[in-house]
């Protein structure tokens, strides 16, 4: 077979975009459109059964929800802790590592341990360290520190039983941050600092004016994507609590999650699936907004 | 007076240092060490730090027990298979939007970003159900096909930057000696990469050996199990047997340990650039 030069070269691009594109079109955009379809159809699971189109009732039934509404808020308590909570350690660690004169690498390994452990095992882990009465947490509480008289029901208490998952994001997460911020801080210039500790400042002035002007886009950088990481805090929650006890720890992603596959109702989860990537999607146009750039981070 | 005060300063920092990396690590110490108390029921009150009499018999029970060799090596199929599918899409992908022009290049490559924006979490119910459909259920190939959509998805970007940084010249010069595209990227754009296809390799890698949720989604049918669901279920058996879990969980940590001790320059580089959260 011939082809001329010309339809070579149009054809070539194909080539390399085939493969690529085939993964993303089926496994990617097309369970996206029929998230969104099933979002308003009441969804029948047994195949052959006929799907009825509701309308907007799968979202309507959202907002009338009190567990979603829960849920929702337990999401966003989750981000507005961790978030900030993760940010502060790491920065803090961040400048104390970066101010050593020697074994910088050793420590900032010790602390990405957490990191680049899976999900499933610190999950499990924050379940032995709070286990009731004999966890570990408790013996620390009663016994080391007598800050309680007696072991505290930590899961089965529904007031308490978000703790655990609220220490185990802030913790897990403390050492990503923490490598970025040192990255930004060893392209702070030493003359500056150095400049404006000749000039009388302080080293709580130095940062404040000097260092964080300079790595403020990395901080912005790590808030948004720690925000969107937030939002879709889900592991944890299915592993330590399950949502429970009494649905009171439900985070949106557990509470669609099991609505659609211990309720099997597909509809109602790709519905409040959906209320979530709305909101996702808004955090992200913000962050485009305030990183007008984002390539110029790095 | 000045020099002993800095001295006295530095030795401060390194002892908050260690306090903080201790306070880091302490969970898993107190994994390692239960793993190593053979027989015991793990709850000891007061816990105690240091096994007595420290044995390996957790980890022998462990990797001989409940087909977890089996796990062990879905685990490795799975993470290998879907790590080397992304690495070759991913990067023929990004090569195309890097070097050729082409209708629609940058409205399909703002869709990609925009997909990549969304978390997968957001299409799970969907995915399920075209995971049903395509009979890929209780398969293994159905993680690995899904695993390599989101990675093309999730690296197209990250390369597509590497591949415009490398000089044109070199590719130029080929051209005019006559090779074709193909030749080019296998024998000239590829190796030039490597830090950026090791980056992007590594870090699959790690994601795939860690990931639970779609696992948990799709595979019911025990012999399929990879790693993490396999452990879950295993604390759910051997409840009390923490030992034996924690032994587990370690032997699924060691390969995520050698990768990260021998690789570690790579970290860096590609937490830092932006593109991968752990």
């Amino acid at each position: 077979m011939y082809l001329s030069l010309k339809t070579q070269k149009k054809l070539m691009p194909l080539l390399f975009l085939i493969p690529g594109l085939l993964f993303f079109a089926i496994f990617q955009i097309y369970p996206l459109l029929k998230g969104f379809q099933m979002s308003f159809l009441d969804w029948q699971i047994m195949p052959g059964k006929v799907s009825e189109f509701v309308g907007l009732d799968n979202y309507a039934r959202a907002f009338n929800d009190v567990v979603f509404g829960r849920a929702f808020k337990n999401t966003l308590i989750y981000t507005l802790v961790t978030v900030p909570g993760q940010m502060i350690i790491a920065m803090i660690v961040a400048i104390l590592i970066n101010s050593l004169p020697k074994g910088k690498t050793l420590f900032r390994a010790l602390y990405y341990i957490p990191v680049i452990t899976s999900w499933v095992i610190v999950s499990l882990l924050i379940r032995y360290f709070f286990q009731s009465p004999n966890g570990i947490v408790n013996y620390f509480l009663v016994e080391v520190f007598h800050l309680v008289e007696k072991p505290l029901p930590w899961l089965r208490d529904p007031a308490l039983a978000f703790v655990p998952i609220l220490i185990l994001g802030i913790w897990k997460g403390i050492g990503w941050s923490m490598v970025i911020y040192l990255a930004a801080l060893a392209g702070v210039p030493k003359e500056l600092e150095e400049a404006s500790a000749m000039d009388g400042a302080n080293g709580w002035q130095n940062f404040w004016h000097i260092t964080m002007p300079l790595i403020s886009p990395t901080i912005v950088f790590t808030m948004v994507m720690l925000l969107i990481g937030g939002f879709n805090v889900f592991i944890s929650v299915y592993l330590i609590t399950g949502g429970g006890p009494r649905q009171m720890t439900e985070v949106m992603l557990s509470y669609a999650y099991h609505q659609a596959f211990d309720f099997l109702d597909f509809g109602y989860g790709a519905a409040l699936s959906y209320l979530m990537a709305a909101l996702i999607i808004t955090l992200s146009f913000l962050q485009i907004k305030l990183l007008r750039k984002p390539q110029e981070i790095y | 007076m000045y020099r002993r005060k800095k001295n006295f300063n530095i030795i401060i920092r390194y002892l908050l240092a260690t306090a903080g990396a201790v306070l880091m690590i302490f969970p898993f110490l107190v994994m390692v060490s239960n793993a190593f108390k053979a027989n015991v029921f793990v709850i000891e009150y007061p816990p105690k730090l240091i096994p007595e009499n420290p044995s390996i018999e957790n980890f022998i029970s462990a990797w001989t027990s409940n087909r977890f060799q089996l796990y062990f090596l879905n685990s490795a199929v799975v993470a290998l298979m879907a790590t080397i599918g992304t690495v070759l899409f991913a990067a023929l992908t990004a090569y195309a939007f890097a070097r050729f022009q082409f209708k629609g290049k940058e409205i399909l490559f703002a869709l990609m970003l925009i997909v990549l924006m969304i978390p997968d979490m957001i299409s799970i119910i969907p995915r399920f159900y075209l995971a049903r459909s395509l009979d890929l259920r209780n398969s293994l190939w159905g993680l690995i096909l899904f695993y390599i959509a989101s990675g093309v998805t999730g690296n197209t970007f990250f390369l597509r930057g590497f591949f415009e940084s490398l000089p044109k010249e070199l590719e130029e010069a080929m051209t005019i000696d006559g090779a074709n595209p193909f030749e080019i990227f296998f024998r000239l754009a590829l190796p030039l990469s490597k830090p950026a296809l090791a980056t992007v390799g590594i870090f699959s890698f790690l994601g795939n050996w860690d990931e639970y949720t779609w696992a948990l989604t799709i595979i019911d049918e025990p012999a399929k199990r990879t790693l993490p669901i396999a452990i879950y279920s295993f604390q759910g058996q051997h409840g009390t047997e923490w030992g034996l879990v924690f032994a587990a969980m370690i032997i699924a940590l060691i390969p995520v340990l050698i990768i990260f001790i021998s690789l570690q320059r790579y970290f860096a580089g590609g937490i830092t650039s932006g593109a991968f959260k752990g």
